[in-house]
């Protein structure tokens, strides 16, 4: 028994931004993780009050729950539409879209495309887990050649559906984007780098520096059939080699 | 006082919507309309707006969704194939009570079609269009004063309600110039600062969404305050004209352009002495059931005109039921209705 | 000694084991009882061990995890 009480400082809590309610994620999901380095970096940069998340369709549907900040559902695939909507209205706001691979890579391909040569001055994050997961585990663009899900069984078939597309390297070839860089957040180092990357991408916003995207590799548990720990060892084993990590551009 | 100036449809449009206030304009190029883009990319920056050409019809939608939902009045214009791709954006602007304006100047259709103008998209604008129990205000124009005129209200009606209103033309409606006296700019604004989302500043977040997976304020919820509100609308909004009804044993029923060619039909047949007039529906959302069953009292014949195979002509069923004849004059595939052939029917209606 | 503490919300925690992984001192395991929700959350074994390092609350996909530094001993 100490004779001494020591004196503590708590050093990590809960980001104001982030809501203090349980998730509907499952355990091991990227996604709460991302949510808070997000709301993290919008407390760093006192911009709650001038924010507006807009909401895409995925598992990620009902982030406005979670997030203390003005938040617009966007239909599946528009939120970089909607974004500049909003975005060319109130320029001074921060507009965030935080977008899945379907949403982002699928259906949105144009409106995620155009958007990004446009260069509005909005931040995108795009949460890359390899799967649909809202929908209960169906192929998505970014799903690995041989990985099976509830549409490709057998896996994925390079012949028939293509390879997955690396949404980082197809922004990169456009002139207009200030940032785009790819993380990870399967293990602590990685969601270090993370939060850096989230910090430059909103606060390119706040300067009114142009474009910036973050795609974070991200865990699946459920609808990789794995338990969360596998899964983040899945990201590092398996994505990272096809998804290279790392800064595309940063001006 | 005001000069009357010279304009092409589409042109009135756009700077009726720019006296109206619109400063956020996003559209995808498309056959009959594409003065509107042409003009706006010219006029706002003048006035200090904006103008975007999107990628698409699907994403100007959308970019109008976010800009309403951040307190702009905003306005899309497109074609018949662009609002279809458009649907889905205003079932989703239903849903969450957003305001805007859409214009569509119809086109032949289905599919591709052709170029010139047509009626086809009636139940489009009317009965849906985009999935879900909803209505948009649809106004039909007859003349370039009234596209601007029109226009106007829209942005009016649209911020009243916090519903889409949707201005429905067609290609040879925004080609053609007339005279017109430009309209006045609204002298009401609506205030918008209790539910827009600029930033939670010195107030708790909003969430605008029309998604609700909970029971308690779910899809139900809000379905009954839509409901309730296009009651509202029914109640207040239903405009049409009137032309020499009183004593018409035969009634023409017509919207936009095929009422044009009605008109001038009613009047050689007045100069011959037939007792003929025109029920001229403005807004076919709400359409004024009440008021065209009121006024074709003394009528022994209805006759709709459409060019389309008979789309309001179900709605004229609908109010009038048994209590008179209705026969129906159509052309389809952007053909336009003959003031020769009104005549022919009406005068064989006589015999 | 402890240099600092983690904690652990256990309501919260889904039992998800990235902080039990990410723990470098591993002091971190997976109850044997479950919270309401049915999840046997992560409590840790050895808190004399803690150095403070945040890995499990930075891990945390629930930020169930809040960490205390204790102030060094003068």
């Amino acid at each position: 028994m100490r004779s001494e009480v020591a004196e503590a400082k708590r050093i990590f809590s809960r980001p104001e931004t982030l809501v203090d309610i349980p998730t509907h994620y499952c355990p091991g999901c990227g996604h709460g993780i991302i949510h808070r380095l997000m709301a993290g970096v919008i407390d760093e940069l006192g911009m709650r009050e001038k924010t507006i998340v807009i909401a895409s369709v995925g598992c990620s549907v009902l982030i406005y729950d979670y997030i203390n900040a003005d938040g617009l559902e966007a239909a599946h695939g528009r939120a970089p539409a909607v974004a500049t909507g909003v975005k060319r209205v109130l320029p001074d706001r921060l507009v965030i879209s935080y977008q899945g691979d379907g949403d982002l890579l699928a259906i949105g391909t144009a409106e995620t495309v155009h958007a990004a040569n446009r260069g509005e001055n909005i931040t995108i994050l795009f949460v890359n887990n390899a799967i649909y997961g809202m929908t209960g585990g169906q192929m998505a663009p970014t799903s690995l050649a041989g990985q099976k899900t509830k549409t490709s069984p057998y896996g994925r078939n390079p012949a028939e559906a293509g390879m997955p597309i690396r949404a980082c390297e197809l922004l990169n070839t456009l002139e207009a984007p200030v940032f785009i860089e790819r993380c990870s957040v399967h293990d602590v180092p990685h969601i270090l780098k993370a939060k850096r990357a989230t910090k430059k991408a909103i606060e390119n916003q706040v300067k009114g520096r142009g474009y910036s995207f973050v795609e974070y590799l991200s865990m699946c548990p459920t609808n990789w059939g794995m338990s969360s720990q596998a899964a983040a060892d899945w990201v590092a084993n398996e994505m990272v080699s096809y998804y290279p990590l790392g800064n595309f551009r940063d001006r | 006082m005001a000069e009357p100036v010279l304009m092409r449809g589409n042109e009135a449009i756009a700077e009726a919507a720019i006296i109206a206030g619109c400063r956020y304009y996003f559209a995808y190029p498309i056959t009959p309309q594409n003065e509107i883009a042409a003009y706006m990319a010219r006029r706002m920056p003048e006035v200090g707006g904006t103008f975007l050409q999107a990628e698409s019809e699907i994403a100007s939608i959308n970019m109008v969704l976010g800009a309403a939902a951040a307190g702009s009045r905003t306005m899309t214009s497109s074609s018949s194939p662009g609002i279809s791709l458009k649907q889905e954006g205003l079932s989703y602007m239903a849903g969450t009570e957003l305001p805007g304006v859409v214009v569509n100047m119809m086109r032949g259709g289905p599919g591709l079609g052709n170029i010139a103008g047509a009626q086809g998209d009636y139940f489009q604008a009317t009965k849906g269009g985009g999935h879900g129990d909803y209505h948009m205000i649809v106004l039909a124009p007859a003349s370039v004063q009234e596209l601007a005129d029109l226009t106007v209200d829209a942005f009016d009606l649209a911020d009243k309600y916090r519903i889409v209103t949707m201005i429905l033309g067609d290609g040879f409606l925004g080609q053609m110039s007339e005279s017109l006296l430009l309209p006045e700019a609204p002298k009401r604004s609506y205030d918008k600062s209790s539910w827009i989302l600029d930033g939670a500043a010195g107030r708790d977040r909003r969430i605008i969404a029309s998604l609700r997976l909970k029971p308690e304020d779910g899809v139900e919820q809000i379905n009954l305050r839509l409901q309730e509100k296009y009651r509202k609308i029914e109640a207040q909004e239903v405009r049409f004209e009137c032309s020499q009804c009183q004593d018409a044993e035969v009634l023409l029923v017509a919207f936009g352009l095929a009422a044009r060619v009605c008109k001038a039909a009613v009047n050689q047949l007045r100069a011959e002495g037939s007792k003929v007039g025109l029920f001229r529906p403005i807004t076919l959302w709400p359409f004024p059931y009440r008021e065209l069953e009121q006024r074709a009292g003394r009528a022994k014949k209805v006759l709709v005109v459409e060019m389309n195979s008979g789309q309001m002509l179900e709605d004229v069923r609908l109010a009038l039921g048994d209590k008179v004849g209705i026969d129906f004059y159509g052309r389809m595939g952007a053909m336009l209705v003959e003031t020769e052939e009104i005549i022919k029917r009406v005068k064989n209606y006589e015999k | 000694m402890a240099r600092g503490k983690p904690d652990i919300n256990s309501e919260r925690c889904k039992g998800c084991g990235l902080c039990v992984r990410a723990c470098p001192e591993s002091i971190l395991e997976l109850a044997e009882s479950f919270n309401k929700q049915g999840h046997h959350y992560a409590v840790c074994v050895s808190p004399e061990s803690c150095t403070a390092c945040m890995s499990c609350a930075i891990v945390c996909p629930d930020t169930a995890i809040e960490i205390w530094r204790y102030a060094k001993a003068s």
